[in-house]
């Protein structure tokens, strides 16, 4: 009987850059879904024109730096970059929108900064923020989900989602219904006691936001599947929720006009889960090691719930996210996890001697 | 020392090898703050090339007479001054700019430019250097101060030369240029971030254009002739 030689290392491998990206599209699938089935055609008009930008600016940078375009396509890094912003862009966003954040994203964020791996912030995040900060107006217009309102037309279909975002192309305009998203109506509310807010505004579901509650169940499960493909691991989105969740918990005040809201609305209305499963465990500009991350979720986690009760902006993963990815690099220098054979990272590093 | 700089050599440290904003990165507080748009940069470069000017001059002008040990104190009370000047002069000439400006008009003093260029260069010049050298060192730092004006005027509100009238007067109202019509305006270039992206974008291009210089000079330059032999040196070479 012949013996297999296989030699050590016995592990499985991880996969590369390119199979990790493309479980995450994969797992962004379901909250596609959930998304175009509320919102209309916009959703989808978005992811495509937002990856067809990404290819095309990703493939320029590598003609630029004289690196082999298709590699570096082949990962699948832009696009997951260009999903992650148009699913936070608003639906029916005007095409240009798109281009200043893709153009951010792809070139500002990721590409002046190194290029894959070398980025401190989140590309995505960065292209939204820059466009929250530009273009209020048009970032805070979100169409309002199927069935919020009674007599509400229909979302609108592929075409007309398409002469939406690009008015050149149609001769009639095309209009989509808006309203305020329910974490701006929570915001603006300081008469009426949750549940009477709740029951008065078409923008409550049970819990959380109206259809909200869906795209981001849908966004879990998404999550849920990365996390049994041991695409990352569970410190980072779990203590990011947590700590939002134990935020609301002690400001909810059982529903008074005061309340911040109650745990079950922080989790699910906004972007809370897209966040914590997609953003939060971006590899790159996240804390390292396991410790650190739960430092780094939990910050993620209350800053959220502060920016979203007490500041300017009322949805805020965006801002929690780039701050912590600032404080990343303090908090990889604070957990630096024992090193094999040492007794902990101190007499790790006065074995290095002093440099 | 280089008392005897030529005014050439002193032209092109001031405009582009040593420039204040772009090299030295010197002075960078007012440059991120006011250079939102061209009226703006315009009147705070106008004003720290006036008072850059007149320190140096002072200063070159009593270097012999003030000991060492308190040269400081004294060239920031002479900056100082002619700071105080400058803004009694806008306040009485351009008295809208002036309120725009606000606070980076007296602070003016902190610009470690002129400070930098003081102990620098006019404590061990003659006076017309020094004053030349206060020029062409405030223009380059004018310079900058614009560029980066107009480019976050054009980007950030879709229009350049906007309200002029308050540096030259009435008639430059109209000096306004519409670039891109139906602009929805991007506010990023406006706010301090666009100040250091586009500080960061205008470093980039000076170093590619030098580099691009540095790469056709060693073009021009004879290559060594085939052959040459290596010799071995013992000992020390002093």
């Amino acid at each position: 009987m012949a013996l297999l030689h296989v030699t050590s290392p016995h592990m499985s491998r991880a996969g590369d850059t390119g199979s990790v990206m493309r479980h995450v599209l994969l797992a962004l699938i379901p909250g596609i879904v959930v998304m175009t089935a509320l919102f209309g055609w916009g959703t989808i008009v978005n992811i495509i024109w937002a990856c067809l930008l990404a290819l095309g600016m990703e493939a320029m940078v590598m003609r630029l730096r004289k690196r082999p375009p298709m590699f570096y396509l082949r990962d699948c890094s832009a696009l997951v970059t260009a999903v992650l912003l148009a699913v936070a862009l608003p639906p029916y966003a005007p095409w240009w929108l798109v281009v200043v954040g893709i153009g951010f994203s792809i070139l500002v964020a990721k590409h002046l900064y190194g290029g894959m791996g070398y980025n401190p912030f989140n590309p995505a995040m960065v292209g939204y923020v820059v466009l929250l900060i530009s273009f209020p107006v048009e970032m805070t217009q979100w169409a309002a989900p199927a069935g919020s309102i009674p007599d509400q037309a229909p979302t609108l279909g592929p075409l007309s989602a398409l002469a939406a975002s690009f008015p050149f192309l149609s001769s009639t305009p095309v209009d989509a219904f808006t309203m305020a998203t329910p974490l701006d109506v929570f915001k603006q509310n300081d008469s009426l006691m949750v549940d009477e807010l709740f029951a008065s505004s078409p923008q409550f579901g049970r819990f959380g936001g109206y259809g909200w509650e869906w795209v981001n169940i849908a966004f879990l499960l998404g999550g849920a599947y990365l996390l049994y493909k041991r695409i990352f691991t569970w410190h980072a989105p779990i203590s990011m929720l947590a700590a939002l969740a134990l935020m609301a918990l002690i400001f909810n005040d059982s529903g008074s006009s005061a309340s911040g809201g109650s745990p079950a609305f922080h989790l699910f209305t906004g972007a809370t889960m897209l966040g914590a499963f997609f953003i939060v465990t971006d590899p790159v500009s996240s804390a390292v090691s396991n410790i650190g991350r739960l430092y780094y979720g939990a910050g993620i986690g209350v800053l959220i719930y502060l920016i979203r009760s007490f500041g300017n902006y009322p949805d805020a993963v965006a801002f929690a996210v780039l701050l912590m990815n600032f404080a990343a690099p303090l908090i990889d220098h604070y957990t630096q996890p024992r090193t094999y054979g040492h007794k902990d990272h101190k007499s790790h590093n006065e074995d290095r001697g002093p440099k | 020392m280089a008392s005897s700089a030529s005014y050439a050599d002193l032209t092109s440290n001031g405009l582009w090898k040593n420039n204040a904003a772009l090299v030295q990165l010197l002075g960078l507080c007012p440059l991120l703050a006011v250079s939102g748009t061209v009226v703006n940069a315009l009147g705070l470069g106008l004003a720290t090339i006036f008072v850059l000017v007149c320190s140096n001059t002072a200063v070159s002008m009593i270097r012999n007479v003030v000991s060492d040990a308190v040269r400081l104190p004294a060239f920031v009370m002479i900056i100082a001054s002619f700071t105080t000047c400058i803004k009694l002069l806008m306040q009485a000439y351009a008295y809208e700019l002036y309120e725009i400006l606000g606070i980076f008009i007296p602070l003016i003093v902190t610009n470690c430019a002129i400070l930098g260029r003081a102990d620098a260069f006019a404590a061990k010049n003659p006076v017309l250097p020094s004053m030349y050298d206060g020029f062409i060192m405030g223009l380059g730092f004018a310079l900058v101060l614009v560029l980066l004006g107009a480019m976050r005027e054009l980007v950030g509100t879709g229009a350049l030369f906007g309200d002029m009238n308050l540096l030259f007067g009435a008639a430059a109202a109209q000096w306004k240029i519409e670039v891109f019509s139906d602009y929805p305006g991007f506010i990023v270039a406006i706010v301090p971030p666009g100040a250091f992206l586009f500080t960061g974008l205008l470093i980039a291009m000076k170093n590619i254009i030098d580099a691009r210089l540095k790469e056709r000079e060693e073009a021009r330059k004879e290559k060594p002739v085939a052959g040459s032999k290596r010799v071995r040196v013992t000992g020390t070479i002093k």
